[in-house]
């Protein structure tokens, strides 16, 4: 039987079904003796003169029993981690709008090709500056750019991602204060609930107190709760802006204002850059510090989680405080100073993630001053539009400042639809994924109540959003007609519901294949 | 529209002026200027950025990248004995291919349902992780070995409840750096020397600086300096003896060979999974990786996710999830475990691609190749006049330092002699440890073969004589 020409029109949504392989653990793939690849042999001239020095290894130094890894012959590492990778949703496959404040941008395939260059791959950080004047002058070009997407006087590229780059900020933040004999006095850091989770953790890990601000009742900062936090004893306040909600702060000067009245520093998180990429700076609204994340405004790919990257730029007076060693250049050419005296020293090793600095330097210069303004406007439209589009489907809402545009994302609620369906806003998470796309929820604690985070940035077309927002609906139909379907997904993606009690109980988590054989097969 | 700029961008799919005009009218808007009302016009950029004319054209962005680039000389263009905490081990074919998928190179931090695969690979990771340290319990990668290693003392001071860390003296100076500045709210780092002789810990040293207040030692292996810690054994039994725990930093691409810390007793591992799969990137091929043993005190004290494995309702499927979420500070922001965010998981999974490869006998050959050459080349340079190499006694993995203070020269003149005939010498010391005169760190990886150290070793005595 077929259904006959002409083929009728594909149905919206898509009949999607994800990869789903049931792809064996990589050790019950195992054959003893086979080989995947084979490593260099020693030659028989270094043999006769040495012997082999690993026999010789005193007892308790050399390894007792060979490593019980799995034995695979090549191909079949390779069909095993290919299948996984089809179980797995890049932006390379799907309208990836729905990882709010994740900025899922397109991140242009030629970028990747240069860095595959041996001359980046295959370049050691400890190579005299005359081998590396190419790799270095990038860097250099790219800190300034950054600084002038920024308004600030310097960048650092050395953090390795974003929360790294918060902690790199929040480390000159306790140096600055210490070199004013103020370190032990300012012990408090303001942050707001809106503002990632890695401000206020790293601001502990530092060994600050932590003073999270609430909204105000139209979801904007509250001015009045920031002013009664502050003190002599403020470091700082770290902020993103927009926060999460997409909502720009519109007293973001007089937030500034206020905490260097009382002799704290500003931070500023721009995670959020993405909307605002020539239209506003950090250093314009008067902060001291800010960080960007190159993965993700940047476009630079995310790696299931890294490697990113990150910047932290800062006004002059910060300058001396930054992550050494430094990028300069003399007539001589580019080259690196470790003497800083005052720097906080090192973030990371060397000097950042290099293959996403030549990403990222190449991206800009692909679009330059009048193509990142295109990005943070077409960004904008984009959420706005698809903004439009979900406020028509039943069930959702945007909380907060009413009837205002937002800026590169928005913190809906599905609170009408829980109250009316029951079904909740990790069930609409999981049915996403038979749609073969995802959904984020919100950082916690949820402070908008069933919360769904979409940000769709500027490499979606309007027949993407179209697509995206009639999922939604589709989702939204069926929990208020067939909520089953909701409530028991996923359907069509690889794995079925999962149960997550165990991995909350010492007693049966696994977090190897070890210990998943010991605990739950009776092996040793 | 903004500037009436209608030029259409390939990475900008609604920069088609017909559509961004259909989708303002769409919203109601009449430019994008109304999504910004919100910004106040005294921070508002009214001038373009100044930033260097963009490349319009694809092939123009590649002759002008690759133009800067190829002004760098790869470690393939030359003959490279540069370590120092970065190797040039081989780099498998099929680790840059899975590297590469599109599917695992742009997808982020998905669910387990549509990102399964990823968790599966991750868990892998953690797994042949787990079995090279014998461990149960390993994170999901960390940014780089120096943040391993001082998220491993933090966890220490918190488990210990005490607040000093003793740390080998022969650990890098930027890995100093790093860590001091990184603990000091909670743990005061504290210095203990390598022995002159050995390269290995001052094991007296270690007894007297030993205390109720030490919350844990901290040794590596092998140790900066390319010596293997033959006192490894003898250090946690004086470091528990006192109460403390004992965290090691271990070299992965080593431990075909030598024993993992587990063997020896300790409590935290930690270290950098670049030698597995990873290319040097200029350093940036980094991440780090954290184990212990399957105790939930020990559990509890991680920040990183730790991906583990769960039932689906249908039978023998395989589901993942984050073990103990409430930790970290996804989950309760400033009252978890320092702090999760993006860090390295891809070179996670491309080093689980790496170890899926190698296998046992891969390991155990890679360690064999990688200890004869390394003592070979040790030999040769010994025999040049001059040269000493000063823990020639001890057992090397990959590395050694070679001082050439009796020569007269210095280490960058040295190197700087070689560079000349494509040669890079290792790293020099003599800033970071004047203790060792003008002294370098040679490194020699599975890819130096007997022909790459007889032309060092040439070279060297030219450069010499």
């Amino acid at each position: 039987m077929s259904a006959g020409l002409p083929i009728g029109p594909k149905p919206r949504p898509r009949r999607f079904h994800q990869a789903s392989w049931d792809e064996p653990i990589v050790f019950e793939l195992s054959v003893p003796g086979a080989r995947g690849v084979l490593p260099p042999a020693t030659e028989p001239g270094i043999t006769a003169l040495v012997g082999d020095p690993a026999a010789e290894l005193p007892p308790g130094i050399g390894r007792a029993a060979p490593p019980a890894l799995p034995e695979l012959s090549q191909v079949h590492v390779l069909r095993h981690y290919d299948r996984l990778s089809q179980e797995t949703l890049g932006v390379d496959l799907n309208v990836d709008v729905g990882q709010g404040t994740c900025t899922m941008k397109y991140s242009p395939k030629v970028d990747d090709h240069l860095v595959r260059s041996p001359k980046v791959a295959d370049t050691h950080p400890l190579q005299d500056a005359s081998t590396v004047q190419g790799t270095l002058e990038i860097m250099w070009r790219l800190e300034r750019m950054l600084a002038e997407i920024s308004g600030m006087a310097r960048v650092s590229l050395q953090p390795a991602s974003g929360s790294a780059a918060i902690w790199a900020n929040v480390a000159m933040i306790r140096a600055w204060h210490e070199s004013r004999a103020e370190g032990d006095r300012r012990d408090e850091v303001i942050t707001t609930i809106f503002s990632h989770p890695s401000n206020a953790a790293a601001a502990k890990v530092a060994g600050y107190r932590v003073i999270t601000l609430y909204p105000d009742a139209d979801g904007y900062p509250d001015l009045g709760a920031l002013r009664a936090a502050l003190s002599e004893r403020t470091a700082a306040l770290l902020i993103t802006n927009p926060e999460d909600t997409g909502i720009f702060n519109p007293r973001i000067e007089e937030f500034v204002r206020v905490v260097h009245e009382v002799g704290g520093l500003c931070s500023y998180d721009q995670a959020n850059a993405n909307g605002i990429l020539g239209i506003t700076r950090a250093r314009d609204a008067g902060f001291d510090l800010c960080h960007f994340n190159i993965h993700k405004t940047f476009s630079t790919p995310h790696a299931c989680g890294g490697p990113g990257a990150g910047a932290v730029g800062v006004t002059a007076e910060l300058e001396p405080f930054l992550p050494r060693p430094t990028i300069e250049r003399d007539a001589r050419g580019f080259f690196l100073d470790e003497d800083r005296p005052h720097s906080i020293g090192k973030v990371r090793p060397w000097y950042g993630v290099t293959p996403n600095l030549v990403r990222a330097y190449a991206w800009i210069m692909s679009l330059g001053a009048d193509g990142l303004r295109k990005v943070a406007e077409t960004a904008v439209l984009n959420n706005n539009y698809l903004l439009a589009r979900v406020l028509e489907i039943r069930g959702a809402s945007v909380p907060y400042a009413t009837g205002r545009r937002r800026i590169e994302q928005v913190r809906y609620s599905w609170e009408q639809l829980h109250a009316d369906t029951g079904v909740h806003t990790e069930d609409i998470a999981a049915r996403v994924a038979d749609f073969g796309s995802h959904y984020w929820m919100s950082h916690h604690p949820y402070v908008v109540p069933e919360p769904m985070t979409l940000e769709p940035t500027e490499s979606y077309s309007r027949e993407d959003l179209d697509e995206y927002a009639a999922i939604l609906a589709e989702i939204a139909r069926e929990a208020y007609e067939e909520p089953e379907t909701v409530l028991t997904a996923p359907h069509r993606s690889t794995v079925h519901r999962i149960d997550h009690e165990p991995l909350d109980d010492p007693a049966r988590w696994a977090i190897t294949w070890r210990a998943y054989r010991r605990k739950h097969l009776g092996g040793s | 529209m903004h500037d009436g700029d209608r030029r259409v961008h390939p990475y900008i799919p609604n920069s088609v002026p017909e559509v961004r005009d259909a989708m303002l009218r769409a919203v109601g808007a009449a430019s994008t200027e109304d999504f910004y009302a919100d910004v106040p016009e005294s921070i508002r950029l009214r001038r373009p950025l100044d930033l260097p004319a963009p490349l319009r054209s694809e092939a123009e962005l590649v002759r002008h990248v690759e133009g800067l680039l190829a002004r760098n000389t790869s470690t393939r263009d030359a003959l490279s004995f540069l370590g120092a905490g970065c190797y040039g081990h081989h780099v498998p074919a099929v680790c840059d291919e899975i590297a590469g998928r599109g599917e695992f190179l742009t997808a982020y931090a998905g669910d387990p349902y549509e990102d399964h695969g990823r968790f599966q690979a991750l868990f892998e990771y953690e797994s042949m992780m787990g079995e090279l340290l014998e461990r149960d319990v390993v994170n999901v990668p960390t940014y780089d070995g120096f943040q391993a290693a001082a998220t491993a003392i933090r966890m220490a001071g918190r488990i210990s409840g005490r607040r000093r860390a003793l740390v080998a003296a022969s650990v890098s100076a930027d890995k100093r750096s790093k860590v001091v500045d990184y603990v000091r709210p909670d743990v005061e780092v504290g210095l203990v020397p390598f022995d002159a002789t050995s390269g290995t810990l001052d094991l007296a040293a270690l007894a007297a600086a030993l205390g109720p207040d030490v919350a844990c030692v901290f040794v590596e292996n092998p140790t900066f300096l390319g010596t293997v810690e033959t006192g490894g054994p003898e250090i946690v039994r004086l470091a528990h003896a006192a109460g403390a725990l004992a965290v090691v930093s271990v070299d992965p691409s080593t431990l075909g060979v030598l024993a993992p810390p587990a063997a020896w007793g300790a409590d935290i591992d930690c270290g950098d999974i670049q030698p597995l799969g990873m290319h040097q990137h200029f350093g940036g091929g980094h991440g780090g990786f954290i184990a212990t043993d399957d105790d939930p005190t020990f559990v509890m004290e991680y920040p990183s996710r730790l991906f583990g494995i769960a039932p689906t309702a249908v039978p023998g499927e395989y589901g993942f999830g984050d073990v103990a979420y409430e930790r970290t500070s996804f989950a309760v922001r400033e009252e978890g475990k320092e702090w999760v965010g993006t860090a390295a998981a891809l070179w996670g999974i491309t080093a689980g691609v790496y170890l899926a490869l190698m296998g046992p006998q891969g390991m155990r050959e890679l360690g064999e190749t990688m200890m004869a050459r390394t003592r070979y080349a040790m030999t040769r340079l010994a025999a040049i006049p001059g040269l000493r190499i000063p823990f020639a006694a001890t057992p090397h993995a990959k590395e050694f330092v070679v001082d050439l203070s009796a020569t007269g020269r210095t280490v960058a003149s040295v190197a700087a002699a070689l560079r000349e005939r494509g040669i890079f010498l290792g790293a020099d010391l003599s800033g970071e440890q004047p203790v060792l005169g003008q002294a370098a760190l040679v490194a020699v990886t599975e890819v130096c073969t007997q022909t790459d150290i007889d032309r060092l070793a040439t070279e060297l005595a030219e450069v010499l004589a």
